[in-house]
């Protein structure tokens, strides 16, 4: 196996939210009370059913409750024994989902509190990233702007099935305020489920809503690069997280080809999409979808043609490796490096530049 | 727009240009809007005069991202004697069948009853474009062989269809396309792979068509080139869709051809599904083997438009993956985006690959000859 070094930084932790009511506390009066009154329910989104295999490793699911519900749990089973130095946490809670924009707002700003609160204010490692109500742009910049104000806040962290593709030119007060303020859009697995979750509708099995993620993040990186996004904020990064890596060689072969072919219709693409990937967009690790053999994982390596796309990532507690091989056999000690410390710092600015802060 | 706008690094191969091969995906068209008719009952020329066809888009004719050519084809493929490109079996034959040595064409035609909401008019216009590829086509050029073309949303009257046209050697496959009202692994089509099985005919789901979903996970996007690059990940869905709802296995001579969305995603599919079927097999009990295993077995690709990565090697690698058995040869003839026969594969593939890409693997699927 792989050996990890120390230092390195998880770009993909995931704290569960233990219910809705878990949240009140950081509502206002009238939320407070339409959550009580009304009875609302928990907000768990299939994408990832609590007891699914994929939603935690065996030796990870705690003996009640959601997957990743303790911060005990998290230390012991991933930032301990993965020695990292950060580790940024992605709520998954399902506040995407809900229709109402008031209702989105309140819930994220009390998950970003939540998320602040238990779980920044307790390890020194962790980072946040601001999850933000996308059914409307001006409440989700004003979140952006009201959290980043807290350092430890990283990423800006969207889903990658929405409501429309995230190149959309609505969106970009969004990735302007994020490239403004040094954050990274982080694009995470999972749907809202305003749209059926594939492109060729809806399936009958939570598995191929699963599969289906590699192609949805397929999709967006096609919308936000001929959208002209990069064009238009050429600091800004986009992570993919959660989303594979192996389909991306064969992607941009693809798109680069109908790009030389009809770049008349988008003009302001000015650059190869293989360039604007290499200089905005990167890719958490896991999962891996690759066999395990290290020859055959070499040459995907080899077609990305760049050591600098991936970032570490457990995907802690879901279930992509076993035991502590996190890191795929076979990798130069050289590319582990890039991979744990060197790629996560040149993307999340925020990391470096607060430790510069601290420092005595 | 059909101009060489970088050198390619590697030679030509001298060869190929006079191999004989077999193109996979020409698009028949119909010379006039109402060559069709001759094919169709009475009521249905009324019907289509007064309500057209009524499909799961908005617009009526055609998809709501315009081309980038007119009728996505080929500049130069204007026939003579006037029609769109590709209306024409004269102008076929000599603009392309004979100077590519083309000895194995296989007919797609796009614009047909799929993707129609009337399922009684979209049966009605398919079995018309049956005759008529027999008509305009296949009767007048031995080399020619059609699809047969079904209601796609009517399992029980597609499967009739097939059955009607079982055992006419005009026919070569059962064409589907790729985005239909549900994934294609639903049940609601089985009936059009059980008779494809019992015809013997392999289906082949073709990029496009229209279902009234969003063309995304994410809604609709903007640009016709997001379209065009998104077939491959409509394409992987419902090749998904096929092996998780257990098709393949139940039907389990059927072979299945993916026409123009690409290739290269495939291995990492396969190796996605396999890794995720792992953990959640007892979702899906009635997948029994990996899935990777079906596909690698089971399905056929064609190679237009080929992934074009910088390094040809790169490329191989994926080749290697997939099985040089099982990429058919395409052209996509008339569109723009034609791939050339005499530049696809550059010098150094074995013979025996060579032969089988050009033309050994699509008389295997098809069933034709020794």
């Amino acid at each position: 196996m792989t050996a990890i070094i120390a230092g390195g930084v998880d770009c993909d932790l995931h704290p569960a939210v233990p219910h809705l009511t878990s949240l009140v506390p950081y509502m206002n009066d009238y939320w407070r009370d339409q959550v009580i009154t009304r009875g609302m329910v928990d907000l768990v989104s299939q994408s990832y059913p609590t007891n699914s295999p994929i939603s935690s490793r065996p030796d990870w699911r705690p003996a009640k409750g959601k997957p990743g519900v303790n911060l005990a749990d998290m230390q012991a089973q991933a930032l301990d024994p993965f020695k990292v130095a950060y580790g940024i946490c992605n709520p998954l809670y399902g506040v995407q989902m809900v229709f109402s924009e008031d209702m989105q707002d309140a819930f994220c700003r009390a998950l970003n509190d939540w998320l602040a609160k238990e779980w920044l204010d307790r390890d020194a490692r962790l980072r946040g990233s601001i999850v933000i109500p996308t059914q409307s742009v001006e409440k989700s910049v004003a979140e952006i702007e009201r959290c980043a104000k807290d350092t430890r806040f990283v990423q800006v962290l969207m889903l990658v099935m929405g409501d429309v593709p995230l190149g959309k030119r609505a969106l970009w007060p969004i990735y302007a305020t994020a490239e403004r303020l040094g954050l990274p859009i982080g694009i995470h697995a999972g749907s809202a489920y305003h749209n059926p979750p594939t492109s060729v509708g809806w399936g009958s099995y939570h598995i191929e809503d699963y599969v289906a993620q590699a192609q949805a993040f397929q999709t967006q990186l096609t919308s936000v690069i001929i959208e002209g996004v990069f064009a238009r904020y050429p600091k800004l990064k986009m992570v993919m997280l959660e989303s594979g890596f192996t389909w991306l060689a064969p992607f941009l072969w693809r798109l680069h080809k109908f790009w030389r072919g009809i770049r008349m219709e988008t003009p302001w693409v000015d650059r190869a999409p293989l360039e604007i990937v290499r200089s905005n967009i990167r890719f958490s690790l896991q999962p891996i979808d690759a066999p395990p053999e290290p020859d055959v994982l070499n040459r995907l390596f080899d077609h990305m043609q760049s050591d600098e796309l991936l970032l570490f990532s457990t995907d802690y507690p879901h279930w992509q490796f076993e035991g502590d091989q996190v890191l795929p056999q076979g990798l130069s000690d050289d590319l582990v490096r890039k991979i744990m410390i060197d790629n996560p710092l040149a993307t999340y600015g925020r990391l470096t530049q607060r430790a510069k802060e601290t420092m005595p | 727009m059909n101009i060489q706008v970088r050198e390619r690094p590697e030679a030509a191969s001298s060869v190929t240009a006079k191999t004989a091969i077999a193109d996979c995906d020409i698009h028949p068209a119909r010379a006039t809007r109402t060559e069709l008719y001759p094919f169709l009952a009475k009521r249905w020329h009324e019907h289509l005069e007064t309500y057209e066809k009524h499909p799961y888009q908005g617009m009526m004719e055609g998809p709501p991202y315009p081309k980038a050519q007119p009728n996505a084809s080929r500049r130069d493929a204007y026939p003579p004697e006037g029609g769109p490109q590709g209306s024409s079996l004269s102008f076929m034959q000599k603009q392309h069948l004979d100077p590519n040595n083309v000895v194995l064409g296989v007919l797609n035609p796009l614009n047909t009853g799929q993707g129609i909401r009337n399922h009684d008019l979209a049966a009605a216009i398919c079995s018309a474009i049956n005759d008529w590829q027999i008509d305009k086509w296949t009767s007048k050029d031995s080399r020619l062989k059609g699809s047969i073309v079904v209601a796609n949303e009517d399992g029980p009257i597609a499967a009739k269809e097939i059955r009607k046209r079982a055992g006419d050697r005009n026919f070569v496959q059962v064409l589907l396309l790729s985005r239909n009202v549900e994934p294609l692994g639903q049940r609601r089509y089985w009936p059009i792979y059980e008779a494809a099985e019992e015809a013997g005919l392999p289906v082949g789901v073709h990029a496009f068509g229209f279902g009234g979903n969003p063309i995304t996970a994410s809604g609709w996007p903007s640009f016709y080139i997001e379209e065009m690059v998104g077939h491959s990940q409509c394409q992987q869905t419902a090749l998904a869709s096929l092996v998780l709802e257990g098709v393949l296995e139940r039907f389990p001579k059927l072979n299945m051809i993916m026409i123009e969305a690409g290739f290269g995603w495939a291995p990492s599919l396969g190796w996605r599904l396999d890794k995720v079927w792992q953990r959640l097999k007892s979702e899906v009990p009635h997948v029994k083997r990996p899935p990777s295993e079906y596909i690698r077995d089971r399905i056929y690709w064609t190679t237009q438009p080929m992934e074009d990565p910088e390094r040809r090697q790169d490329l191989f690698d994926v080749i290697d993956w997939i099985g040089w058995d099982k990429l058919l040869f395409a052209t996509d003839y008339p569109h723009w985006d034609f791939d050339d026969p005499s530049r696809v594969l550059p010098p150094g593939v074995s013979e025996a690959n060579r032969d089988a890409f050009y033309l050994g693997n699509a008389k295997k699927v098809y069933g034709i000859g020794a």
